[in-house]
Protein backbone atom coordinates (compact mmCIF):
# COMPACT_ATOMS: atom_id res chain seq x y z
CA UNK A 1 0.00 0.00 0.00
CA UNK A 2 1.72 3.22 -0.99
CA UNK A 3 0.59 6.79 -1.27
CA UNK A 4 -0.19 8.82 -4.33
CA UNK A 5 1.63 11.81 -3.47
CA UNK A 6 4.77 11.55 -1.95
CA UNK A 7 7.26 14.12 -1.31
CA UNK A 8 10.79 13.97 -3.12
CA UNK A 9 14.35 14.65 -1.36
CA UNK A 10 17.16 12.79 -1.58
CA UNK A 11 18.68 12.60 1.91
CA UNK A 12 15.80 13.36 4.31
CA UNK A 13 14.25 10.17 4.51
CA UNK A 14 17.58 8.82 5.23
CA UNK A 15 17.83 10.97 8.27
CA UNK A 16 14.46 10.12 9.82
CA UNK A 17 15.06 6.41 9.31
CA UNK A 18 18.77 6.48 10.52
CA UNK A 19 17.87 6.68 14.83
CA UNK A 20 15.83 3.34 14.20
CA UNK A 21 17.66 1.61 11.91
CA UNK A 22 20.79 2.05 13.97
CA UNK A 23 19.64 1.20 17.13
CA UNK A 24 18.00 -2.52 15.50
CA UNK A 25 20.96 -3.16 13.80
CA UNK A 26 23.04 -3.13 16.67
CA UNK A 27 20.76 -4.43 19.70
CA UNK A 28 18.54 -6.67 17.13
CA UNK A 29 20.02 -7.88 14.15
CA UNK A 30 23.46 -7.84 15.61
CA UNK A 31 22.64 -9.67 18.32
CA UNK A 32 20.29 -12.11 16.56
CA UNK A 33 22.80 -13.29 13.90
CA UNK A 34 25.43 -13.70 16.75
CA UNK A 35 22.40 -16.33 18.55
CA UNK A 36 22.62 -18.11 15.25
CA UNK A 37 26.36 -17.82 15.18
CA UNK A 38 26.71 -19.17 18.82
CA UNK A 39 24.24 -22.23 18.17
CA UNK A 40 26.69 -23.33 15.75
CA UNK A 41 30.02 -23.21 18.05
CA UNK A 42 31.04 -24.57 21.50
CA UNK A 43 32.62 -21.94 23.63
CA UNK A 44 34.65 -22.18 26.96
CA UNK A 45 32.55 -20.53 30.32
CA UNK A 46 35.32 -17.70 29.67
CA UNK A 47 34.60 -16.74 26.11
CA UNK A 48 38.30 -17.28 25.54
CA UNK A 49 38.12 -19.61 22.72
CA UNK A 50 35.20 -21.39 20.46
CA UNK A 51 35.02 -24.10 18.03
CA UNK A 52 32.81 -24.51 15.03
CA UNK A 53 30.70 -27.98 15.53
CA UNK A 54 27.86 -27.58 13.53
CA UNK A 55 24.58 -29.22 14.50
CA UNK A 56 26.15 -30.73 17.55
CA UNK A 57 24.21 -28.10 19.48
CA UNK A 58 21.69 -29.32 18.69
CA UNK A 59 21.51 -32.59 18.22
CA UNK A 60 22.88 -32.44 21.88
CA UNK A 61 20.15 -30.46 23.38
CA UNK A 62 17.39 -32.64 21.58
CA UNK A 63 19.06 -35.63 23.48
CA UNK A 64 18.71 -33.74 26.79
CA UNK A 65 16.14 -35.30 28.83
CA UNK A 66 16.12 -32.18 30.40
CA UNK A 67 14.96 -30.28 27.53
CA UNK A 68 12.11 -32.54 26.32
CA UNK A 69 11.05 -32.29 29.62
CA UNK A 70 11.11 -28.41 29.59
CA UNK A 71 8.95 -28.91 26.51
CA UNK A 72 6.71 -30.38 27.67
CA UNK A 73 6.60 -28.42 31.20
CA UNK A 74 5.91 -25.71 29.05
CA UNK A 75 3.35 -27.16 26.93
CA UNK A 76 1.27 -27.67 29.82
CA UNK A 77 2.23 -24.64 31.07
CA UNK A 78 0.70 -22.43 28.49
CA UNK A 79 -1.96 -24.55 27.93
CA UNK A 80 -3.09 -24.30 31.35
CA UNK A 81 -2.57 -20.65 31.37
CA UNK A 82 -4.52 -19.86 27.64
CA UNK A 83 -7.19 -21.82 28.75
CA UNK A 84 -8.09 -21.05 32.28
CA UNK A 85 -7.30 -17.00 31.02
CA UNK A 86 -9.66 -17.25 28.59
CA UNK A 87 -12.54 -19.41 29.82
CA UNK A 88 -12.60 -17.19 33.18
CA UNK A 89 -12.90 -13.69 31.06
CA UNK A 90 -15.28 -15.29 28.64
CA UNK A 91 -17.73 -15.41 31.56
CA UNK A 92 -17.03 -12.33 33.30
CA UNK A 93 -17.13 -10.43 29.74
CA UNK A 94 -20.59 -12.11 29.10
CA UNK A 95 -22.09 -11.33 32.82
CA UNK A 96 -20.57 -7.41 32.42
CA UNK A 97 -21.59 -7.32 28.88
CA UNK A 98 -25.23 -7.45 31.19
CA UNK A 99 -24.84 -4.93 33.65
CA UNK A 100 -26.20 -1.66 32.98
CA UNK A 101 -25.50 0.50 35.99
CA UNK A 102 -21.89 0.77 37.12
CA UNK A 103 -20.06 -1.06 34.77
CA UNK A 104 -17.34 0.92 34.30
CA UNK A 105 -16.65 0.35 37.98
CA UNK A 106 -15.87 -3.11 37.20
CA UNK A 107 -14.13 -2.74 34.14
CA UNK A 108 -11.66 -0.11 36.17
CA UNK A 109 -11.57 -1.92 39.09
CA UNK A 110 -10.57 -5.97 36.64
CA UNK A 111 -7.97 -3.57 34.49
CA UNK A 112 -5.77 -3.38 37.34
CA UNK A 113 -3.62 -6.64 37.21
CA UNK A 114 -2.71 -5.27 33.81
CA UNK A 115 -0.67 -2.64 35.35
CA UNK A 116 1.36 -4.96 38.09
CA UNK A 117 4.25 -6.23 37.28
CA UNK A 118 4.38 -10.08 36.54
CA UNK A 119 7.84 -10.12 38.98
CA UNK A 120 5.32 -8.07 41.39
CA UNK A 121 2.36 -10.49 40.91
CA UNK A 122 5.05 -13.17 41.53
CA UNK A 123 6.17 -11.81 44.44
CA UNK A 124 2.19 -11.21 46.03
CA UNK A 125 1.50 -15.17 45.39
CA UNK A 126 4.37 -16.01 47.36
CA UNK A 127 3.36 -13.96 49.72
CA UNK A 128 -0.31 -15.82 49.99
CA UNK A 129 1.72 -18.92 49.48
CA UNK A 130 4.44 -19.48 51.59
CA UNK A 131 4.51 -22.43 53.58
CA UNK A 132 5.95 -20.54 56.63
CA UNK A 133 4.20 -17.02 56.85
CA UNK A 134 1.00 -16.87 53.57
CA UNK A 135 -1.81 -16.29 55.02
CA UNK A 136 -3.71 -18.49 52.11
CA UNK A 137 -1.65 -21.27 52.56
CA UNK A 138 -2.66 -21.27 56.59
CA UNK A 139 -6.59 -21.30 55.55
CA UNK A 140 -5.96 -24.38 53.03
CA UNK A 141 -4.26 -26.27 55.76
CA UNK A 142 -7.09 -24.95 58.58
CA UNK A 143 -10.44 -25.47 56.55
CA UNK A 144 -9.60 -27.86 53.97
CA UNK A 145 -6.17 -29.60 55.56
CA UNK A 146 -4.41 -28.88 52.52
CA UNK A 147 -0.69 -28.31 52.66
CA UNK A 148 -0.14 -26.14 49.82
CA UNK A 149 4.02 -25.78 49.51
CA UNK A 150 5.41 -24.84 46.44
CA UNK A 151 9.19 -25.42 47.35
CA UNK A 152 8.74 -29.12 47.37
CA UNK A 153 5.68 -30.04 45.73
CA UNK A 154 5.77 -30.09 41.69
CA UNK A 155 2.25 -29.35 41.30
CA UNK A 156 1.68 -26.97 43.62
CA UNK A 157 4.33 -25.01 42.35
CA UNK A 158 2.92 -25.58 39.60
CA UNK A 159 -0.68 -24.24 40.21
CA UNK A 160 1.09 -21.31 41.82
CA UNK A 161 2.37 -19.84 38.74
CA UNK A 162 -0.19 -20.49 36.58
CA UNK A 163 -2.34 -19.18 39.15
CA UNK A 164 -0.09 -16.17 38.87
CA UNK A 165 -0.13 -15.89 35.27
CA UNK A 166 -3.46 -15.90 35.15
CA UNK A 167 -4.20 -13.35 37.60
CA UNK A 168 -2.37 -10.82 35.37
CA UNK A 169 -3.83 -12.11 31.58
CA UNK A 170 -7.39 -11.51 32.81
CA UNK A 171 -7.56 -8.27 32.09
CA UNK A 172 -6.34 -8.39 28.88
CA UNK A 173 -9.01 -11.13 27.51
CA UNK A 174 -11.54 -9.17 29.58
CA UNK A 175 -11.39 -6.26 27.61
CA UNK A 176 -11.08 -7.93 24.43
CA UNK A 177 -13.76 -10.32 24.91
CA UNK A 178 -16.02 -7.40 26.50
CA UNK A 179 -15.33 -5.21 23.47
CA UNK A 180 -16.00 -7.94 21.11
CA UNK A 181 -19.81 -9.12 23.03
CA UNK A 182 -20.34 -4.86 22.51
CA UNK A 183 -19.44 -5.32 18.92
CA UNK A 184 -21.95 -7.78 17.91
CA UNK A 185 -25.21 -6.41 16.35
CA UNK A 186 -28.05 -5.76 19.11
CA UNK A 187 -30.77 -6.63 15.88
CA UNK A 188 -29.78 -10.09 15.99
CA UNK A 189 -30.14 -10.94 19.40
CA UNK A 190 -33.38 -9.17 19.88
CA UNK A 191 -34.72 -10.93 16.65
CA UNK A 192 -33.27 -14.40 18.58
CA UNK A 193 -34.91 -12.90 21.82
CA UNK A 194 -38.42 -12.54 19.74
CA UNK A 195 -38.09 -15.78 18.26
CA UNK A 196 -38.26 -17.49 21.55
CA UNK A 197 -34.52 -17.89 22.49
CA UNK A 198 -33.62 -16.96 25.94
CA UNK A 199 -29.94 -15.90 27.27
CA UNK A 200 -28.05 -19.39 27.48
CA UNK A 201 -29.59 -20.45 24.12
CA UNK A 202 -28.56 -16.88 22.28
CA UNK A 203 -25.24 -17.01 23.71
CA UNK A 204 -24.32 -20.77 22.39
CA UNK A 205 -26.02 -20.38 18.79
CA UNK A 206 -25.35 -16.64 18.35
CA UNK A 207 -22.60 -14.92 20.86
CA UNK A 208 -20.30 -17.64 20.81
CA UNK A 209 -19.97 -18.28 17.44
CA UNK A 210 -19.57 -14.26 16.32
CA UNK A 211 -16.57 -14.32 19.36
CA UNK A 212 -14.84 -17.20 17.69
CA UNK A 213 -12.25 -14.72 15.62
CA UNK A 214 -11.32 -12.75 19.36
CA UNK A 215 -11.01 -16.47 21.37
CA UNK A 216 -8.44 -17.52 18.45
CA UNK A 217 -6.61 -14.42 18.68
CA UNK A 218 -6.62 -14.05 22.01
CA UNK A 219 -5.61 -18.15 21.98
CA UNK A 220 -2.33 -16.95 20.04
CA UNK A 221 -1.76 -13.75 22.12
CA UNK A 222 -2.06 -16.15 25.31
CA UNK A 223 0.32 -18.41 24.18
CA UNK A 224 2.99 -16.04 23.27
CA UNK A 225 2.51 -14.20 26.88
CA UNK A 226 2.39 -17.89 28.64
CA UNK A 227 6.35 -18.49 26.54
CA UNK A 228 7.92 -14.84 27.14
CA UNK A 229 6.17 -12.74 29.58
CA UNK A 230 5.83 -15.42 32.38
CA UNK A 231 9.50 -15.09 32.90
CA UNK A 232 9.48 -12.56 35.66
CA UNK A 233 6.95 -14.80 37.35
CA UNK A 234 8.73 -17.82 37.72
CA UNK A 235 11.90 -16.34 38.26
CA UNK A 236 10.13 -14.30 41.17
CA UNK A 237 8.39 -17.41 42.73
CA UNK A 238 9.73 -20.98 41.94
CA UNK A 239 13.40 -20.36 40.39
CA UNK A 240 11.94 -23.21 37.48
CA UNK A 241 11.82 -25.57 40.84
CA UNK A 242 11.36 -27.92 43.02
CA UNK A 243 13.68 -29.68 41.05
CA UNK A 244 13.51 -28.98 37.46
CA UNK A 245 9.64 -28.87 37.39
CA UNK A 246 8.66 -25.28 36.67
CA UNK A 247 11.50 -24.39 34.01
CA UNK A 248 10.46 -23.42 30.95
CA UNK A 249 11.77 -23.00 28.01
CA UNK A 250 12.74 -19.08 27.99
CA UNK A 251 13.37 -19.61 31.67
CA UNK A 252 15.84 -22.59 30.72
CA UNK A 253 17.35 -20.50 28.16
CA UNK A 254 18.32 -17.82 30.81
CA UNK A 255 19.48 -20.33 33.10
CA UNK A 256 21.89 -22.05 31.19
CA UNK A 257 23.11 -19.13 29.62
CA UNK A 258 23.67 -17.30 32.68
CA UNK A 259 24.23 -19.58 35.80
CA UNK A 260 25.35 -22.52 34.27
CA UNK A 261 27.40 -20.53 31.33
CA UNK A 262 26.57 -22.78 28.48
CA UNK A 263 26.75 -20.30 25.57
CA UNK A 264 26.27 -23.31 22.69
CA UNK A 265 23.63 -24.22 24.31
CA UNK A 266 21.81 -21.57 25.41
CA UNK A 267 22.04 -19.74 21.74
CA UNK A 268 20.69 -23.15 20.19
CA UNK A 269 17.96 -22.80 22.63
CA UNK A 270 17.40 -19.12 21.65
CA UNK A 271 17.11 -20.30 18.14
CA UNK A 272 14.58 -23.00 18.34
CA UNK A 273 12.44 -20.35 21.05
CA UNK A 274 12.94 -18.07 17.79
CA UNK A 275 11.63 -20.97 14.99
CA UNK A 276 8.84 -21.12 17.68
CA UNK A 277 8.09 -17.56 17.96
CA UNK A 278 7.81 -17.07 13.30
CA UNK A 279 5.73 -20.24 13.74
CA UNK A 280 3.35 -18.54 15.90
CA UNK A 281 3.47 -15.47 14.42
CA UNK A 282 2.83 -16.31 10.54
CA UNK A 283 -0.19 -18.52 11.89
CA UNK A 284 -1.51 -15.00 13.68
CA UNK A 285 -1.16 -13.50 10.11
CA UNK A 286 -3.04 -15.97 8.40
CA UNK A 287 -5.30 -15.34 10.65
CA UNK A 288 -5.45 -11.64 10.25
CA UNK A 289 -5.54 -11.81 7.02
CA UNK A 290 -8.98 -13.88 7.39
CA UNK A 291 -10.48 -11.89 9.66
CA UNK A 292 -10.13 -8.71 6.55
CA UNK A 293 -11.87 -10.68 4.14
CA UNK A 294 -14.58 -11.39 6.56
CA UNK B 1 -30.65 -5.38 27.53
CA UNK B 2 -33.27 -7.07 25.10
CA UNK B 3 -35.59 -8.69 27.86
CA UNK B 4 -36.26 -8.06 31.77
CA UNK B 5 -34.42 -10.35 33.59
CA UNK B 6 -34.04 -8.87 37.44
CA UNK B 7 -32.57 -12.17 38.42
CA UNK B 8 -30.31 -12.43 35.78
CA UNK B 9 -29.17 -9.57 36.31
CA UNK B 10 -28.31 -9.47 40.56
CA UNK B 11 -26.62 -12.91 39.07
CA UNK B 12 -24.57 -10.57 37.34
CA UNK B 13 -23.37 -8.26 39.89
CA UNK B 14 -22.74 -10.93 42.51
CA UNK B 15 -20.49 -12.91 40.11
CA UNK B 16 -18.65 -9.46 39.64
CA UNK B 17 -19.01 -8.85 42.79
CA UNK B 18 -16.89 -11.93 43.35
CA UNK B 19 -14.54 -11.67 40.68
CA UNK B 20 -13.30 -8.59 41.65
CA UNK B 21 -12.81 -9.54 45.83
CA UNK B 22 -11.12 -12.55 44.45
CA UNK B 23 -8.49 -9.98 42.21
CA UNK B 24 -8.59 -7.70 44.41
CA UNK B 25 -7.35 -9.67 47.11
CA UNK B 26 -3.71 -9.78 46.74
CA UNK B 27 -3.81 -6.22 46.25
CA UNK B 28 -5.49 -5.44 49.43
CA UNK B 29 -3.46 -8.15 51.11
CA UNK B 30 -0.01 -6.44 50.38
CA UNK B 31 -1.62 -3.07 51.59
CA UNK B 32 -2.62 -4.77 54.84
CA UNK B 33 0.80 -5.84 55.44
CA UNK B 34 2.79 -2.83 54.55
CA UNK B 35 0.53 -1.24 57.74
CA UNK B 36 2.03 -3.37 60.10
CA UNK B 37 5.21 -4.23 61.60
CA UNK B 38 7.67 -7.40 60.49
CA UNK B 39 6.54 -9.05 63.70
CA UNK B 40 3.03 -9.07 63.66
CA UNK B 41 3.11 -10.53 59.47
CA UNK B 42 5.54 -13.32 60.48
CA UNK B 43 3.07 -14.99 63.17
CA UNK B 44 0.66 -16.81 60.62
CA UNK B 45 -1.99 -15.94 59.97
CA UNK B 46 -1.49 -12.23 59.92
CA UNK B 47 -4.29 -9.44 60.81
CA UNK B 48 -6.69 -8.57 57.75
CA UNK B 49 -7.20 -5.04 58.96
CA UNK B 50 -5.13 -2.03 58.93
CA UNK B 51 -2.43 -1.93 61.48
CA UNK B 52 -0.54 1.68 62.88
CA UNK B 53 2.34 0.91 61.05
CA UNK B 54 1.81 2.94 57.81
CA UNK B 55 4.26 5.67 58.20
CA UNK B 56 7.64 3.70 59.79
CA UNK B 57 6.87 0.95 57.09
CA UNK B 58 6.65 3.27 54.23
CA UNK B 59 9.47 5.86 55.11
CA UNK B 60 11.65 3.30 55.93
CA UNK B 61 11.18 1.56 52.26
CA UNK B 62 11.61 4.87 50.88
CA UNK B 63 14.82 5.79 53.00
CA UNK B 64 16.00 1.86 52.93
CA UNK B 65 16.48 2.15 56.42
CA UNK B 66 14.64 -1.44 56.51
CA UNK B 67 16.62 -4.36 58.39
CA UNK B 68 15.60 -7.35 56.01
CA UNK B 69 18.30 -9.93 55.10
CA UNK B 70 18.17 -9.30 51.50
CA UNK B 71 18.98 -5.84 49.86
CA UNK B 72 17.92 -2.72 51.83
CA UNK B 73 18.21 -0.26 49.33
CA UNK B 74 16.40 2.95 49.25
CA UNK B 75 12.84 2.63 46.80
CA UNK B 76 12.94 6.33 46.50
CA UNK B 77 15.85 6.23 44.56
CA UNK B 78 14.64 3.29 42.56
CA UNK B 79 11.07 4.92 41.53
CA UNK B 80 13.18 7.53 39.98
CA UNK B 81 15.35 4.96 37.99
CA UNK B 82 12.31 3.50 37.34
CA UNK B 83 10.57 6.62 36.07
CA UNK B 84 13.13 7.55 34.02
CA UNK B 85 13.72 4.14 32.16
CA UNK B 86 9.71 4.09 31.63
CA UNK B 87 10.09 7.66 30.16
CA UNK B 88 12.86 7.32 27.81
CA UNK B 89 11.62 3.88 26.40
CA UNK B 90 8.01 5.67 25.81
CA UNK B 91 9.42 8.78 24.38
CA UNK B 92 12.28 7.19 22.39
CA UNK B 93 10.51 4.89 20.61
CA UNK B 94 7.84 6.86 20.10
CA UNK B 95 9.88 9.52 18.95
CA UNK B 96 11.91 7.43 16.61
CA UNK B 97 8.46 5.22 15.34
CA UNK B 98 6.96 8.44 14.25
CA UNK B 99 10.08 9.44 12.16
CA UNK B 100 10.51 6.25 10.27
CA UNK B 101 6.71 5.89 9.56
CA UNK B 102 7.41 9.00 8.36
CA UNK B 103 10.04 8.04 6.28
CA UNK B 104 8.37 4.79 4.89
CA UNK B 105 5.01 6.21 4.13
CA UNK B 106 5.42 9.66 2.63
CA UNK B 107 9.08 9.00 0.64
CA UNK B 108 10.10 7.41 -2.12
CA UNK B 109 13.51 6.02 -1.61
CA UNK B 110 15.74 3.12 -3.14
CA UNK B 111 15.85 -0.06 -0.98
CA UNK B 112 12.62 1.31 0.70
CA UNK B 113 11.20 -2.20 0.83
CA UNK B 114 14.09 -3.97 2.56
CA UNK B 115 13.93 -1.28 5.37
CA UNK B 116 10.14 -1.74 6.02
CA UNK B 117 11.26 -5.51 6.07
CA UNK B 118 14.26 -4.95 7.90
CA UNK B 119 12.02 -3.08 10.94
CA UNK B 120 9.17 -5.36 10.80
CA UNK B 121 11.16 -8.00 11.18
CA UNK B 122 11.94 -7.06 15.05
CA UNK B 123 7.76 -7.48 15.72
CA UNK B 124 8.48 -11.14 16.06
CA UNK B 125 11.62 -11.49 18.20
CA UNK B 126 11.20 -10.33 22.07
CA UNK B 127 14.12 -9.30 23.67
CA UNK B 128 14.02 -13.12 25.67
CA UNK B 129 14.77 -15.07 22.61
CA UNK B 130 18.19 -13.03 21.90
CA UNK B 131 18.85 -12.32 25.35
CA UNK B 132 22.49 -13.70 25.70
CA UNK B 133 23.99 -11.70 22.64
CA UNK B 134 22.18 -8.54 23.87
CA UNK B 135 23.69 -8.63 27.22
CA UNK B 136 27.14 -9.16 25.45
CA UNK B 137 26.67 -5.90 23.24
CA UNK B 138 26.01 -3.43 25.51
CA UNK B 139 28.23 -4.71 28.20
CA UNK B 140 31.59 -4.60 25.10
CA UNK B 141 29.49 -1.04 24.80
CA UNK B 142 30.29 -0.34 28.59
CA UNK B 143 26.74 0.80 29.40
CA UNK B 144 26.17 -1.76 31.71
CA UNK B 145 24.58 0.24 34.68
CA UNK B 146 23.42 2.77 32.55
CA UNK B 147 20.47 4.57 31.65
CA UNK B 148 21.02 4.13 28.32
CA UNK B 149 21.84 0.40 28.55
CA UNK B 150 18.63 -0.38 30.59
CA UNK B 151 16.79 1.37 27.19
CA UNK B 152 18.13 1.51 24.37
CA UNK B 153 17.75 -2.56 24.27
CA UNK B 154 14.42 -2.03 24.52
CA UNK B 155 13.59 0.57 22.02
CA UNK B 156 14.67 -1.45 19.12
CA UNK B 157 10.69 -2.86 18.12
CA UNK B 158 8.43 -2.08 16.06
CA UNK B 159 5.42 -2.22 17.30
CA UNK B 160 5.16 1.58 17.47
CA UNK B 161 6.40 1.94 13.70
CA UNK B 162 3.71 -0.56 12.44
CA UNK B 163 1.12 1.58 14.42
CA UNK B 164 1.93 5.08 13.37
CA UNK B 165 2.24 3.48 9.66
CA UNK B 166 -1.37 1.94 9.91
CA UNK B 167 -2.56 5.45 10.94
CA UNK B 168 -0.75 7.59 8.39
CA UNK B 169 -1.80 5.37 5.70
CA UNK B 170 -5.35 6.54 7.25
CA UNK B 171 -4.75 10.23 6.80
CA UNK B 172 -6.25 11.55 3.25
CA UNK B 173 -3.91 11.87 0.71
CA UNK B 174 -5.68 15.64 0.26
CA UNK B 175 -4.30 16.91 3.22
CA UNK B 176 -0.45 16.45 1.55
CA UNK B 177 -1.64 18.07 -1.24
CA UNK B 178 -3.21 20.68 0.38
CA UNK B 179 0.24 21.58 2.56
CA UNK B 180 2.37 20.97 -0.85
CA UNK B 181 0.10 23.43 -2.80
CA UNK B 182 0.79 26.18 -0.07
CA UNK B 183 4.25 25.52 -0.10
CA UNK B 184 4.98 23.58 3.03
CA UNK B 185 8.03 21.31 2.81
CA UNK B 186 8.00 17.55 4.57
CA UNK B 187 9.16 18.19 8.14
CA UNK B 188 7.02 21.20 8.04
CA UNK B 189 4.08 19.11 7.20
CA UNK B 190 5.43 16.73 9.71
CA UNK B 191 5.05 19.03 12.59
CA UNK B 192 2.22 21.41 11.58
CA UNK B 193 -0.47 18.78 9.82
CA UNK B 194 0.48 15.02 10.95
CA UNK B 195 1.42 15.54 14.83
CA UNK B 196 -1.35 16.95 15.71
CA UNK B 197 -3.78 14.69 13.79
CA UNK B 198 -1.84 11.82 15.50
CA UNK B 199 -2.19 12.50 19.25
CA UNK B 200 -4.83 10.14 19.98
CA UNK B 201 -2.35 7.45 18.74
CA UNK B 202 0.50 8.47 20.53
CA UNK B 203 -1.85 8.96 23.45
CA UNK B 204 -2.58 5.17 23.73
CA UNK B 205 0.99 4.09 22.95
CA UNK B 206 2.17 6.19 25.60
CA UNK B 207 0.02 4.15 28.30
CA UNK B 208 1.01 0.89 26.83
CA UNK B 209 4.57 1.72 26.40
CA UNK B 210 4.85 3.21 29.75
CA UNK B 211 3.19 0.06 31.76
CA UNK B 212 5.72 -1.57 29.33
CA UNK B 213 8.97 -0.09 30.65
CA UNK B 214 8.36 0.47 34.28
CA UNK B 215 7.21 -3.67 34.57
CA UNK B 216 10.31 -4.69 32.58
CA UNK B 217 12.20 -7.48 34.72
CA UNK B 218 14.60 -9.82 32.61
CA UNK B 219 16.25 -6.94 30.75
CA UNK B 220 17.05 -4.91 34.12
CA UNK B 221 17.82 -8.05 35.99
CA UNK B 222 20.73 -8.57 33.56
CA UNK B 223 21.77 -4.58 32.39
CA UNK B 224 22.02 -3.77 36.11
CA UNK B 225 24.29 -4.84 39.10
CA UNK B 226 24.78 -1.61 41.72
CA UNK B 227 22.25 -0.71 43.91
CA UNK B 228 21.87 2.99 42.67
CA UNK B 229 20.54 1.68 38.97
CA UNK B 230 17.82 -1.17 40.44
CA UNK B 231 14.54 0.10 39.03
CA UNK B 232 11.53 -0.73 41.60
CA UNK B 233 10.87 -4.03 40.16
CA UNK B 234 14.36 -5.54 40.37
CA UNK B 235 14.86 -3.86 44.06
CA UNK B 236 11.21 -6.18 44.97
CA UNK B 237 13.39 -9.06 43.71
CA UNK B 238 16.77 -8.50 45.61
CA UNK B 239 14.62 -7.17 48.51
CA UNK B 240 13.25 -10.79 48.62
CA UNK B 241 16.39 -12.88 48.46
CA UNK B 242 16.70 -13.16 52.72
CA UNK B 243 14.78 -16.43 52.19
CA UNK B 244 11.14 -16.35 53.48
CA UNK B 245 12.07 -15.89 57.11
CA UNK B 246 14.55 -13.24 56.78
CA UNK B 247 12.47 -10.83 54.58
CA UNK B 248 11.00 -7.56 56.53
CA UNK B 249 7.56 -8.48 54.49
CA UNK B 250 5.89 -5.30 55.66
CA UNK B 251 8.75 -3.40 53.70
CA UNK B 252 8.57 -5.97 50.76
CA UNK B 253 4.90 -5.06 50.50
CA UNK B 254 5.29 -1.09 51.05
CA UNK B 255 7.57 -1.47 48.22
CA UNK B 256 5.17 -3.43 46.03
CA UNK B 257 2.61 -0.84 46.29
CA UNK B 258 4.69 1.56 45.32
CA UNK B 259 5.74 -0.01 42.59
CA UNK B 260 2.28 -0.21 41.54
CA UNK B 261 1.01 3.02 42.03
CA UNK B 262 2.41 5.09 38.97
CA UNK B 263 1.45 2.13 36.02
CA UNK B 264 -1.85 1.68 37.77
CA UNK B 265 -2.61 5.49 37.99
CA UNK B 266 -1.87 5.91 34.12
CA UNK B 267 -4.29 2.80 33.24
CA UNK B 268 -7.26 3.64 35.23
CA UNK B 269 -6.82 7.59 34.30
CA UNK B 270 -5.97 6.76 31.17
CA UNK B 271 -8.48 3.91 30.76
CA UNK B 272 -9.42 5.08 26.83
CA UNK B 273 -6.11 5.41 25.56
CA UNK B 274 -5.46 2.18 27.50
CA UNK B 275 -8.18 0.29 25.42
CA UNK B 276 -8.04 1.88 22.22
CA UNK B 277 -4.09 1.09 22.33
CA UNK B 278 -4.00 -2.20 23.05
CA UNK B 279 -6.56 -2.90 20.53
CA UNK B 280 -4.57 -0.86 17.92
CA UNK B 281 -1.03 -2.22 18.93
CA UNK B 282 -2.35 -6.23 18.36
CA UNK B 283 -3.65 -5.48 14.92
Amino acid sequence: MEKRVLFRSSWLPWALLAPQVAIISIFFFWPAGQALLQSFQIQDAFGLSREWVGLDNFRSLFADESYLESFKTTAVFSLLVATLGISISLVLAIFADRIIRGGLFYKTLLIVPYAVAPAVAGVLWIFMFSPSIGVVAYWLSLLIGFDANYLLNASHAMALIVTAAVWKQISYNFLFFLAGLQSIPKSLIEAAAIDGAGPWWRFWTIQFPLLSPTTFFLLVINMVYAFFDTFAIIDATTHGGPGRDTAILVYKVYYDGFKALDLGGSAAQSVVLMVLVIALTVVQFRYVEKKVQY
Amino acid sequence: MVERRPTLGILAHVIMVIAILVVAFPIYLAFIASTHTAQDIAQAPMPLLPGHNFWQTYSAALNGSGGGAGSNAPVGRMMWVSLVTALVITFGKITISLLSAFAIVYFRFPFKGFFFWSIFVTLMLPVEVRIGPTYQVVSDLGMLNTYAGLTIPLIASATATFLFRQFFLTVPEEMVEAARMDGAGPMRFFWDILLPLSKTSIAALFVIQFIYGWNQYLWPLLATTSEDMYPVVIGIKRMIAGGEGGNEWNIVMATVILAMLPPTVVVVFMQRWFVKGLVDTEK
